[in-house]
């Protein structure tokens, strides 16, 4: 596409950028906080943070900004504020309450003392006080895509345009489209939805069908439970995404596009839809962007909550209005997509690279992570780990070093068992198994795959069947039941892991089962099938064992199977004085025996765990049982 | 579930006006379907049979729509939604214990409305705030650590407004009948 002679883009780009870094700059004059309110900080309270600072702010007629940014990535310390004071480093504070706000504002906006000790960490390196970058995470952790979120004003585009944003769009169309498509294929962009297509592949494919009419998707229908890496994205840098969709539009021609986003995220799509306001009114979406001939619109088409539809040709589908089923491929989207047309359907996080990709060059993108899988990937880091959070490490990090350095270790000093990897259509991988690096294509010879990138961290305490049976219970719940294999060989799967984790079965009922899996593997049409079986069949070559305990000791090794377990209080450890865990028991099971000492009903008992939890460590009388018989007791008289 | 009174008109009004708000193609089913539950809180039978009439296709197949997508809801929602999420870290942290006991409090099953329709109780794949496991969703505030024994608090507050909106209502029932 040539440009339309008189204006040039990049000069048009300049004059926009100029304007908003004035507007940054008048407004880095004051001091500011910016209050972390993606989805995570607002469970944690982030909205009455926010109010608290702007009362005392208030209260003491101080001229500061208070500004609601994204997810800052460090969720375990949620909620998170950033304090940007001219004069001193900005400095990152977490597990803030009203107290601590009171303080900061006082000794930190009113007075000049920052109060490190509360502080986490600096954002600049300065003289005074550590940067994230000095800790252990900071030290494995390479932020491309999450650079700036939690930093920049999701709301405002002057904020990310004054970061040199929707600087590639301009420098692409002053050249030709073909330079765009060059570079994404020089740089190896795997995809980032789990399967690490080739992005410029699948791009180039579109762009050779011959088609005037073509779509570009962004596939947003991020629905493995435990992975919020998306939505972290979308929330908190959404332009980034944009710019990399109008980026990819511009390379094979397209002038419409769709954010496909889960309608579980109100969030996002308020985000998006806000960014996609003012990137039309700057003139980087509509007609002739930029002063070009080049025109390309964008609209949000929400998700209606079904797993499936995170599949390519299900999500077309839904979009649509049929049900989200799938395809058999070929023809692939890049042939027949939305409307029949051809439709480059990419992640997120793969949209959010291009644009980096196309300022800083193919070769820059491929300094960080492996040969084969350049790059970084983003993992949400969940579950026993102490470090959860969004996390960004080049590819080829071992997962050793992403749990114990990145997550900083299991907390209070407990066994690791497995990493649950690339959430229901991932696999279970044990201790052995941690040295082996993140690529794509290592990951999936482990038995696991990428996924989306949502890693659970599981210790002692997590039972490896109940663990594989709710995963499937997940995924037989999601089977959109096109195919035999799927819809009813998952079901069977799981009666019969529901029957183990109740200690029913015998030594060929394992067999049964891997057999099914595999069948199941094979007899699928699409991924969603094609990997339902993987943490069955993960969990059964590395925790063989497990499976063995419930069915022939009838034990539960992690005590957690309900029907394998009992709770039982120890009448040698119990404190006459105590009464913690008759209080602590929701359904009145706990009661007071004839000699003083506590113990259950196990009638009544319903194996919340509260009391075990509530009993104080001095005593730590209650205790669990499997196999579920209760001890012989010299004493135990009526109630 | 029962219609209260006044509902069907309220159904039959509500369908009517996103039917002619969007171009009746297949295409925008779903977001018809999205538009109504926004409006009336859940899809009832009957807007379902009128919305397939609009887009003169067969009822099984909005039916069939309806129930493939986690998102819609047949039964009508409580004056509070309780949402327990279920994502990995929050079933590995007991949500489906705490699921459990609001089920024995509420007196439901998940994806159930009470006769008077004060709660309804439902199950979320994942909020996305793992590290809060496990988390409710209680209207619209995300309470995170909500072990079962936050659950007798958690309903303790929502009781109280069941009484005070109870006792309000008497009272405007008195004032009236004054009148």
């Amino acid at each position: 596409m040539k440009k339309v002679g008189k204006t040039d883009p990049q000069k048009l780009y300049e004059d926009i950028r100029e304007q908003a870094r004035e507007w940054s700059q008048s407004r880095q004059e004051k001091p500011r906080v910016l209050v972390g309110t993606a989805t995570c900080g607002l469970a944690a309270g982030a909205l009455q943070v926010k109010e608290d600072f702007m009362r005392e702010i208030e209260a003491k007629g101080l001229d500061a900004e208070v500004i609601e940014v994204g997810c800052i990535g460090h969720c375990y310390a949620e909620p998170l504020a950033i304090i940007a004071k001219p004069g001193f480093p900005p400095v990152c504070y977490g597990y803030l309450d009203e107290g601590l706000v009171h303080r900061l504002v006082e000794d930190f906006l009113a007075g000049d003392d920052p109060s490190y000790e509360y502080a986490m960490a600096a954002l600049e390196r300065n003289d005074e006080f550590p940067t994230f970058e000095d800790f252990p995470r900071g030290v494995y952790e390479e932020k491309l895509i999450l650079e700036h979120c939690g930093h920049i004003d999701f709301g405002k585009i002057e904020s990310y345009i004054s970061r040199d944003g929707y600087s590639a769009l301009a420098k692409a169309l002053s050249g030709d489209p073909g330079r765009v498509l060059e570079e994404v294929k020089a740089a190896n962009l795997r995809g980032r939805g789990g399967a690490g297509f080739p992005a410029g592949k699948k791009w180039e494919s579109c762009l050779e069908n011959g088609e005037a009419e073509k779509y570009i998707i962004c596939n947003a229908d991020e629905g493995d439970p435990g992975a919020f890496m998306d939505r972290s994205v979308l929330e908190s840098d959404p332009h980034l995404v944009l710019e990399g969709m109008i980026l990819c539009a511009y390379a094979v021609g397209a002038r419409q596009g769709y954010l496909y986003i889960r309608a579980e995220y109100p969030r996002a799509v308020k985000h998006v839809r806000e960014a996609l306001e003012q990137a039309r009114e700057k003139g980087f979406l509509g007609n002739s962007i930029l002063g070009t001939d080049f025109s390309f619109d964008l609209e949000i088409f929400q998700g209606s909550g079904a797993f499936i539809c995170g599949e390519a040709t299900a999500l077309v589908n839904s979009m649509e209005g049929k049900m989200g089923m799938p395809e058999s491929r070929p023809p692939r989207l890049v042939q027949e997509g939305f409307r029949g047309k051809p439709t480059v359907l990419n992640n997120v996080k793969t949209f959010a690279y291009v644009p980096l990709i196309i300022n800083r060059g193919a070769d820059w993108f491929k300094e960080t992570g492996t040969a084969e899988s350049p790059g970084t990937a983003v993992f949400s880091l969940v579950g026993k780990v102490n470090n959860t959070g969004l996390v960004e490490v080049p590819m080829g990090t071992t997962l050793r070093q992403l749990i114990e350095e990145v997550g900083d270790g299991l907390p209070n000093g407990r066994q690791f068992k497995a990493v649950q990897i690339g959430g229901p259509s991932g696999g279970c991988l044990p201790e052995s198994s941690l040295d082996v690096p993140i690529d794509f294509d290592s990951l999936h010879e482990a038995g696991a795959i990428m996924g989306s990138g949502g890693l659970v961290v599981m210790d002692q305490d997590d039972c490896m069947v109940a663990v594989a049976r709710y995963f499937l219970e997940f995924t037989q719940h999601e089977s959109c039941g096109k195919c035999t294999f799927c819809r009813l060989g998952t079901k069977h799967m799981l009666d019969i892991l529901t029957g183990i984790t109740r200690g029913e079965g015998d030594a060929e009922t394992l067999e049964l089962l891997k057999e099914l899996g595999e069948d199941v593997r094979d007899g699928s049409l699409c991924n969603l099938g094609r990997t339902a079986p993987n943490p069955v069949l993960t969990t059964l070559r590395y925790f063989y064992d497990e499976y063995k305990a419930h069915i022939e000791e009838g034990r539960c090794p992690a005590l957690v199977c309900r029907d394998l377990i009992l709770y039982y209080i120890k009448p040698s450890k119990c404190s006459k004085l105590c009464n913690v865990c008759v209080g602590s028991c929701p359904t009145e099971a706990i009661y007071t025996r004839d000699d003083g000492l506590k113990a259950i009903d196990q009638d009544k008992c319903v194996k919340c765990d509260n009391c075990r939890k509530a009993c104080p460590t001095e005593y730590d009388a209650v205790i669990r049982l499997s196999p579920p018989v209760l001890p012989a007791e010299k004493e135990r008289k009526a109630k | 579930m029962q219609l209260m009174e006044g509902e069907r008109e309220e159904i039959l009004a509500c369908v009517k006006e996103v039917l002619g708000e969007n171009s009746k193609t297949n295409e925008n089913l779903i977001p018809i379907l999205q538009q109504v539950q926004a409006k009336l809180g859940y899809l009832p039978a009957l807007a379902m049979e009128k919305i397939a009439e609009g887009l003169d296709a067969p009822a099984a197949d909005v039916y069939g729509i309806a129930t493939f997508y986690n998102q819609f809801r047949l039964n009508p929602p409580g004056k509070h939604e309780v949402r327990v999420c279920l994502g990995t870290a929050c079933y590995m942290a007991g949500g489906n214990i705490t699921l459990e006991s609001f089920e024995r409090r509420m007196e439901i099953k998940e994806g159930e409305t009470t006769p008077d329709r004060h709660y309804s109780l439902d199950r979320v794949a994942c909020v996305g705030c793992c590290s809060l496991a496990p988390v409710v969703v209680v209207d619209e505030e995300v309470e995170g650590k909500a072990t079962p024994t936050r659950v007798d608090g958690i309903m303790l507050a929502l009781e109280e407004d069941r009484e005070n909106t109870g006792k309000q209502e008497s009272e405007e029932g008195e004032k009236s009948g004054q009148n």
